[in-house]
């Protein structure tokens, strides 16, 4: 699939083929898609529409609106159901949301790449305008006028001094109209200025839950007659065999029932152990009186060295790779004319989830038919893989959805389910299996580490007329999602997810960006999607790259920055989600550095640093800078950052707290990645294993935020992560600004400031 | 046998001894608002008041807690309308919320003790408790709105 378009989702086919339908269902209005294929008369009879209902409004009036997307921190019902609500003309307070659970007719269920909003804003927003017009012409047909008079607002149709309420149509029963694929495409959306509930302040309907301990995740799911499941995770990830189990001590423990060994025909647990219990405690204890041994596997041994050592050969070597396709990409030529050119490499160490939920489910069968209790972020992913384990048809297999006590890109890979479904198979009962914070990391699809080589060539003017970046890490999409995987120059597939970023839009001049897999990665653990993807590895490289090249060409950085966002050619953006391109960019980093102060004179030891990205893709660009502001201590190398400004154009902001919460997340996401996390792999799997050696970012060690978005009626695009890739460059640029020692790995550690000062 | 309060309710389980008082919290009471992090005590998402203190369930074994008073998220306010509670609401400070429980209960503890807490206080009481979506800032600011509350309650 070509993914540098909008991703395929059931939407967008639903509304280029399917006629919508508003049809009389019991109690409420369901508002359907359905293939316009002559089933309107089947349609006519609300059971067989419920698989495709977006929302229905029940006869109290309340408006339900369905979400296939998981809810992970992001409000993300929130700000889907009021696009929605907007068009529909609902009260606020009459919507309620309804996340829903896996089955094929929601189509592709995948919560990730900041999609959300952008995804589903025209979808929702033509099937809440599609109600409305069904509602004023039945309204109009009760208050007996014609429907040229009426309009709604509040839950009402409204025409002169005559008004029905949504509830009482509804009670009224008889309403049905279909919609053409035609007159759905004429379908006009109201004008910015009369939104009433798009970048308007609402409260969120998830947050009076999560303060009161009411709200459920995961971890909270319980069926009767569950047994508890800890599994014991082999050394390395990949080629896992039990050769041996040895359980007598464990028997003493009170609760223990069994250890079984899953037979996995998917492959995705490979030589897990799971100890089973009538408690979780009493599994765990067990667990660690049992003697287990493995079959040696070929990454028993692997170190981080080892595979940073094999992404620089990869890069090394001309062969490997592919080369995006980003217009001009013949450097060779290019460097040729160059009077000078500029190198160095960066790099950045394997960095884990660390969500604060372990990753847990809670298997059973029922009737024939499988139930997983879990939360997830890309259930049409993991549904297969569930299947394939447990020798069943998918359509046996349903996943109930719960809130993900943080996703960040971990729930993307729903790996772990398959761990709770073998052991429930086995044992032939519920099994509720949480991993313990240890065994969490050990099987966390981390960050990959990652070796990048950059390259830029000058003119006598010192202008820039060819850049390379060359990247080498584990590629998450290669190992679990192949299918979406485009093709670069030569038809050869890359992992957008870990090059993205690198596809700037500067121009450059000749311009070559190759993604390369790393293969010893990939056979030592599972490459992980973690929040931000490429851009939190690519833009760390380009934007540290970018300065080092503006101080070679002694131009201010945001400067040099601005000189290069031409917004011409390739760069100049288009419609729908660029129209402005690079000039957007340029924009934003204009208004951060104004913000920040940019230029003014500071203490010794102080500095500010910029830089900016394009968001995640380049089809759904959005723009941000960051200046950041840090001390250094000269004698120690410790770096304090006292202030980050960030300013974004993300188009249309539908729920303003909500991307404010995101912006603030996503900056200190940037900040803990880029000083205080990472880890290494040591003897085939990750070293740090708990808090009191992996250590994220604290409270006490929160700077001031100054975040802002430019004000814009653009198509919203996605703030989830963007934020995140901006932030780590910037305190390098800081830090070279303030003392002049110039960082090329995150994260970056006092000794390592220290020593490039010298 | 261990018998303690938890919530105002007297409650006797036959749990081990060394099990932590969090999983007996969760699954024998059956309140699941209290959550498990890094079992080490370390991020802070389990923690409860044990005789109005805070305290991490995850690293207190029941044997610790005989006759002790527990009090979990589910019992801080009878509403969920406690003032730390109201700040939360009030700043939307919970995205994916898992840690909050804990946060809220660290909060009230603190702010009993000490209404009038200082900035700088706030950083050195709030910052074991690990909120990885890094809804930091509101924190801070649903802290300082909470003690003011307080303050003039």
């Amino acid at each position: 699939m070509k993914l540098r378009n909008r991703p395929e989702t059931p939407e967008t086919p639903a509304l280029s083929r399917r006629g919508f339908l508003v049809a009389a269902a019991g109690t409420g209005v369901a508002f359907s898609f359905l293939t316009a294929c002559g089933q309107a008369e089947t349609a006519s009879t609300a059971p067989a529409y419920e698989p495709t209902q977006w929302y229905a409004i029940d006869n109290a009036g309340i408006v339900t609106v369905n979400i296939i997307r998981a809810e992970m921190g992001q409000h993300v019902g929130t700000s889907l159901a009021r696009i929605l609500a907007d068009e529909l003309e609902a009260k606020w307070e009459d919507v309620r949301i309804n996340h829903v659970d896996s089955d094929p007719k929601w189509g592709l269920m995948v919560t990730g790449g900041s999609w959300s909003v952008w995804q589903t804003y025209p979808l929702y927003s033509q099937a809440g305008a599609a109600g409305r017009m069904a509602m004023i012409e039945a309204g109009a047909k009760a208050l007996g006028v014609d429907a040229a008079t009426c309009s709604a607002a509040n839950s009402e149709v409204v025409s002169g001094d005559k008004k029905i309420s949504f509830k009482e149509i509804v009670r009224r029963g008889g309403l049905t109209k279909t919609y053409t694929p035609e007159e759905l495409a004429k379908i006009t959306f109201k004008p910015a200025d009369q939104r009433k509930l798009i970048g308007k302040p609402v409260t969120s309907l998830d947050v009076i839950e999560k303060t009161t301990g009411a709200a459920v995740y995961g971890i909270d799911a319980k069926v009767e007659g569950m047994v508890y499941g800890y599994p014991i995770i082999p050394p390395t990830r990949n080629g896992g065999q039990v050769n041996y189990v040895m359980d007598a001590p464990a028997k003493d423990i009170k609760g223990y029932i069994q250890t079984v060994v899953l037979k996995d025909p998917s492959n995705t647990v490979p030589g897990w152990a799971v100890v089973i219990a009538d408690s979780w405690y009493a599994a765990k204890k067990a667990a660690k009186a049992i003697t287990l041994e493995y079959q040696n596997t070929p990454t028993m041994n692997v170190s981080e060295k080892d595979i940073q050592d094999r992404a620089a050969k990869l890069i090394a070597d001309p062969k490997t790779g592919s080369v995006l396709p980003t217009g001009n990409t013949d450097t060779a030529g290019a460097f040729k004319k160059a009077k000078s050119t500029l190198d160095a490499t960066y790099t950045t160490a394997t960095a884990l989830h660390f969500q604060m939920e372990p990753v847990n489910a809670l298997a059973l069968e029922k009737d024939g038919k499988w139930e997983i209790h879990t939360g997830n972020q890309w259930q049409s992913l993991v549904l297969p893989w569930l299947a394939k384990a447990l020798e069943v048809d998918e359509k046996n297999v349903v996943m109930k959805t719960y809130r993900l006590g943080g996703g960040f890109g971990r729930r993307l890979n729903g790996d772990y389910a398959v761990g709770a479904a073998l052991a429930s198979k086995a044992i032939g009962k519920p099994v509720k299996m949480i991993l313990d914070r240890e065994s969490d990391s050990k099987f966390d699809s981390v960050r990959s580490p990652s070796v990048q080589k950059m390259r830029m060539g000058f003119d006598k003017d010192n202008t820039p007329i060819a850049m390379e970046q060359h990247v080498a890490c584990g590629w998450p999409t290669e190992v679990m999602a192949p299918f979406f995987m485009p093709k670069g120059e030569k038809d050869v597939p890359y992992d957008p997810f870990a090059i993205n970023g690198a596809n700037h839009w500067y121009s450059v001049g000749a311009h070559k960006v190759r993604a390369i897999s790393n293969d010893l990665a990939s056979a030592t653990f599972r490459p992980g999607w973690l929040r931000s993807v490429g851009p939190g590895f690519t833009n760390w490289a380009l934007e540290s790259f970018m300065d080092e090249a503006a101080h070679k060409a002694k131009v201010d950085p945001v400067q040099f920055r601005i000189n290069l966002l031409k917004a011409e050619g390739a760069n100049a953006g288009s419609a729908p989600n660029a129209i402005g391109g690079a000039a957007r960019q340029a924009n934003v980093v204009k208004l951060a550095a104004e913000k920040a102060g940019w230029g003014q004179t500071l203490p010794a030891g102080t500095g500010l640093g910029l830089a900016t990205s394009f968001g995640q893709e380049r089809d759904m660009p959005t723009w941000v800078a960051c200046v950041a502001r840090v001390s250094v201590d000269k004698a120690t190398g410790n770096v304090k950052v006292e202030k980050l400004t960030l300013v974004a154009d993300a188009g249309t902001v539908v729920d303003p707290d909500g991307a404010l919460a995101q912006m603030q997340g996503a900056s200190l996401w940037g900040l803990s990645l880029a000083l205080h996390e990472g880890t290494e792999f040591v003897d085939g799997n990750v070293k740090a294993l708990n808090l009191n050696a992996y250590t994220p970012l604290r409270l006490a060690d929160v700077p001031e935020l100054d975040i802002s978005f430019v004000p814009s009626t653009e198509a919203p695009v996605g703030l989830g992560e963007p934020a995140t890739t901006v932030v780590g460059p910037a305190i390098g640029n800081a830090i070279f600004n303030a003392v002049g020692a110039r960082l090329r790995h995150i994260p970056i550690t006092a000794a390592a400031v220290k020593a490039a000062m010298a | 046998m261990t018998s303690f309060t938890l919530n105002g309710k007297k409650m006797t389980v036959e749990a081990e001894a060394d099990t932590p008082l969090l999983w007996v919290i969760r699954d024998e009471a059956g309140l699941t608002g209290t959550k498990f992090g890094c079992g080490i005590g370390m991020c802070g998402a389990c923690t409860v008041h044990i005789g109005g203190k805070a305290a991490r369930s995850c690293v207190t074994p029941i044997s610790a807690i005989e006759g002790a008073e527990i009090v979990t998220i589910e019992g801080l306010d009878p509403k969920g309308q406690h003032p730390v509670q109201k700040a939360w609401q009030d700043l939307q400070v919970p995205q994916c919320g898992y840690c909050q429980s804990g946060q809220i209960m660290q909060a009230a503890a603190v702010l009993k003790d000490n209404p009038s807490i200082s900035d700088a206080d706030i950083d050195a009481q709030m910052t074991g408790n690990l909120c990885r979506c890094m809804t930091y800032t509101r924190i801070r600011a649903a802290v300082r709105q909470a003690a003011n509350a307080m303050k003039a309650g």
